[in-house]
């Protein structure tokens, strides 16, 4: 499936900051996350930004973000079994994580990701 | 009361969504609203997803309407497999574009909740399904399960309520399913966003014998039959018996139909029961109640005649021996299927899968004469306000079909004439039969208690069985009549 999904940037989208060395350097610890979100809602672009914050604060240079949107493609939300949204899906590292709503609660989103123990 | 007329003239011209279960259109006048969501509740295992998928799949095969399954529950994969056992062949038709499943998994320790966040994700599965197959009917099979899934509850009622506004702005005729629960009527009150239609379905088991039941709680818009109707899931799928009270309205007819004893058919103005009416033959034990019953299949029969014979004793083998005792041979309007004897115990199923069942055989067989021997042992597996409902709804039903039917009842001592569940006021004729000690000597006694619309004799005869069959001696004198 993946590969298939269309890339839809949101505002504020695209850079990936993959730095060759790095990336080959920490491979098995590259961060593959994906977005879904349903149109350009203020929560989707909402969760968008703070996961962007949230990345380039704990992950940088070794994760990547994929933004599904489903109004685009809805036959992707059987896969990742998506009901709410927006839903972020930790794909790599296993296990698969998933983390619904706009990411506002920055702690519960890195206890989600894997990032920090619950304190 | 003029509100209420009001009420009824605005929606007036409610469009029914036929479900194609049997019963069940009938006791709603046509079906589910259409284009609206119908709540089914039920507590586990009391058919509610089996009922679900059964409207889908007729509404596919039968009404050109496709439909989607979303399965909270069970995999699409499951779900086929478990449908399978009922006949229902859900991947053809899914491989035909007639039907979509969608399983939908929740686990609440996968998720976690950071924020504001609502359930388009499930729109736009559903939205998606709706379109793949051109769906006009949809079953949310269990959608609760999203409260144990998701973490904020008042997100997810608004959700709902949301959701249920769009399945009904898009025309499509809902099905919801719901758990039974302990204080209000859904578990997480369903009922509360889905006000149309709901059906209640219930499990019961008394003395360790189940009976299925369902009951529309409520229709708005439409009437509805308000009674618990006994249903059965078998290999066909779900049936109703829709026991309206059928009235008192059947059709009479003046025609007799012989008792297969010429003495006895005498006795009632020469020629036999109505046809179309209900015998009772009440006796204590021993006193040829059965064979009663063999005589008047027999003569029905030889008449050319259709005639089901249940028994709840007896083994058809049994019967057939016992009676070429008195010689009579059943066995050849069995070979010739004039005959037909059911035989089960009556502790084996519920009441009313007894006559759900009744009812099948009558159906399938569609018999001019129906033998119930004896109709006292059925009250073993119910209560007797049970049986009496029970019994009359088999009375009517023959009666409307225009079926003579004639019951044995098994009288204890003491346990008066009328113990046949209280059902001799619903008999049109009563024969009593009795042991008569006189001398060290037992005889056996046949005498008329009623007989609807006939003159009938009043006398206590002597009634024999000997080889060559009955002989119903006449009166001795002693006693006056005619």
């Amino acid at each position: 499936m993946k590969g298939t999904a269309t890339e839809k940037p949101l505002r504020g989208a695209g850079k990936r900051p993959a730095k060759k060395r790095a990336a080959k350097k920490e491979k098995e610890k590259l961060w593959e996350l994906r977005l879904y979100v349903a149109g350009q809602t203020p929560k989707s672009l909402a969760a968008f930004a703070n996961l962007k914050a949230i990345c380039e604060e704990h992950l940088q240079g070794s994760y990547a973000i994929e933004v599904v949107d489903l109004l685009v493609n809805p036959q992707l939300a059987k896969g990742d079994q998506i009901i709410a949204i927006p839903t972020l899906v930790r794909k790599l590292p296993v296990p698969i994580r998933k983390i619904i709503g706009d990411l506002s609660n920055t702690q519960r989103v890195l206890v989600g990701l894997d990032l920090r123990p619950l304190q | 009361m003029a509100a209420n007329r009001k009420k009824a003239v605005e929606l007036e011209g409610l469009e029914k969504c036929p479900t194609g279960i049997s019963g069940l259109d009938e006791i709603t006048g046509g079906g589910l609203p259409q284009g609206r969501p119908t709540l089914v509740v039920g507590s586990a295992g009391s058919g509610k997803t089996l009922m679900s998928m059964e409207f889908l799949i007729n509404g596919a095969t039968r009404f050109n309407e496709p439909g989607v399954f979303v399965a909270f529950e069970e995999t699409a994969e499951e779900l086929s497999k478990n449908v399978a056992s009922l006949g229902f062949d859900v991947r053809a038709l899914v491989a035909k574009k007639k039907l979509a499943v969608d399983y939908v998994y929740i686990e609440r320790s996968e998720i976690e909740e950071t924020g504001e966040y609502d359930l388009e994700g499930l729109f736009v599965r559903l939205d998606h399904a709706i379109r793949s197959v051109g769906a006009k009917r949809v079953v949310l099979d269990t959608i609760e399960v999203l409260f144990a899934g998701l973490p904020n509850p008042a997100i997810l009622r608004a959700e709902l309520r949301r959701l249920f506004r769009w399945l009904k702005s898009r025309g499509v005729t809902a099905v919801i399913t719901g758990e039974r629960g302990d204080h209000s009527l859904t578990r997480y009150g369903l009922e509360e966003y889905v006000a149309d239609c709901v059906i209640l379905l219930d499990h019961r088991v008394t003395d360790q014998l189940s009976t299925r039941r369902l009951r529309v709680v409520k229709y708005r818009g439409s009437a509805h039959g308000t009674n618990e109707y006994p249903f059965l899931i078998d290999e066909h799928g779900m049936s109703i018996l829709p026991i309206t009270s059928l009235g008192l309205a059947h059709a009479v007819s003046t025609e007799k139909v012989p008792t297969g004893i010429a003495q006895l058919d005498r006795m009632f103005d020469g020629g036999g029961y109505y046809r179309g009416s209900s015998v009772l033959v009440s006796g204590t034990a021993g006193t040829g109640k059965t064979s009663l019953a063999a005589f008047f299949a027999d003569a029905a029969c030889r008449g050319g005649k259709r005639c089901l014979y249940f028994a709840f004793e007896e083994s058809e083998g049994q019967i057939v021996r016992n009676m070429r005792s008195i010689g009579l041979d059943l066995a050849k309007w069995t070979r010739k299927g004039l005959l037909k004897v059911h035989s089960s115990r009556p502790e084996m199923q519920g009441l009313e899968r007894h006559l759900v069942e009744m009812h099948k055989l009558i159906g399938d067989f569609k018999p001019q004469a129906v033998i119930v021997d004896p109709i006292t042992n059925l009250i073993k597996v119910g209560g007797r306000l049970e049986v009496t409902s029970m019994l009359t709804r088999l009375v009517d039903y023959l009666k409307t079909e225009k079926i003579t039917s004639l019951s044995t009842s098994l009288v204890t001592d003491g346990g008066g004439a009328d113990a046949a569940g209280g059902v001799s006021s619903l008999m049109d004729t009563w024969i009593n039969l009795e042991d008569i000690l006189t001398n060290g000597v037992r005889n056996r006694g046949i005498m008329i208690m009623k007989s609807r619309g006939m003159g009938h004799s009043n006398q206590v005869r002597e009634f024999k069985l000997t080889d060559r069959g009955v002989v119903i001696a006449d009166a001795d004198g002693r006693m006056k009549g005619k």
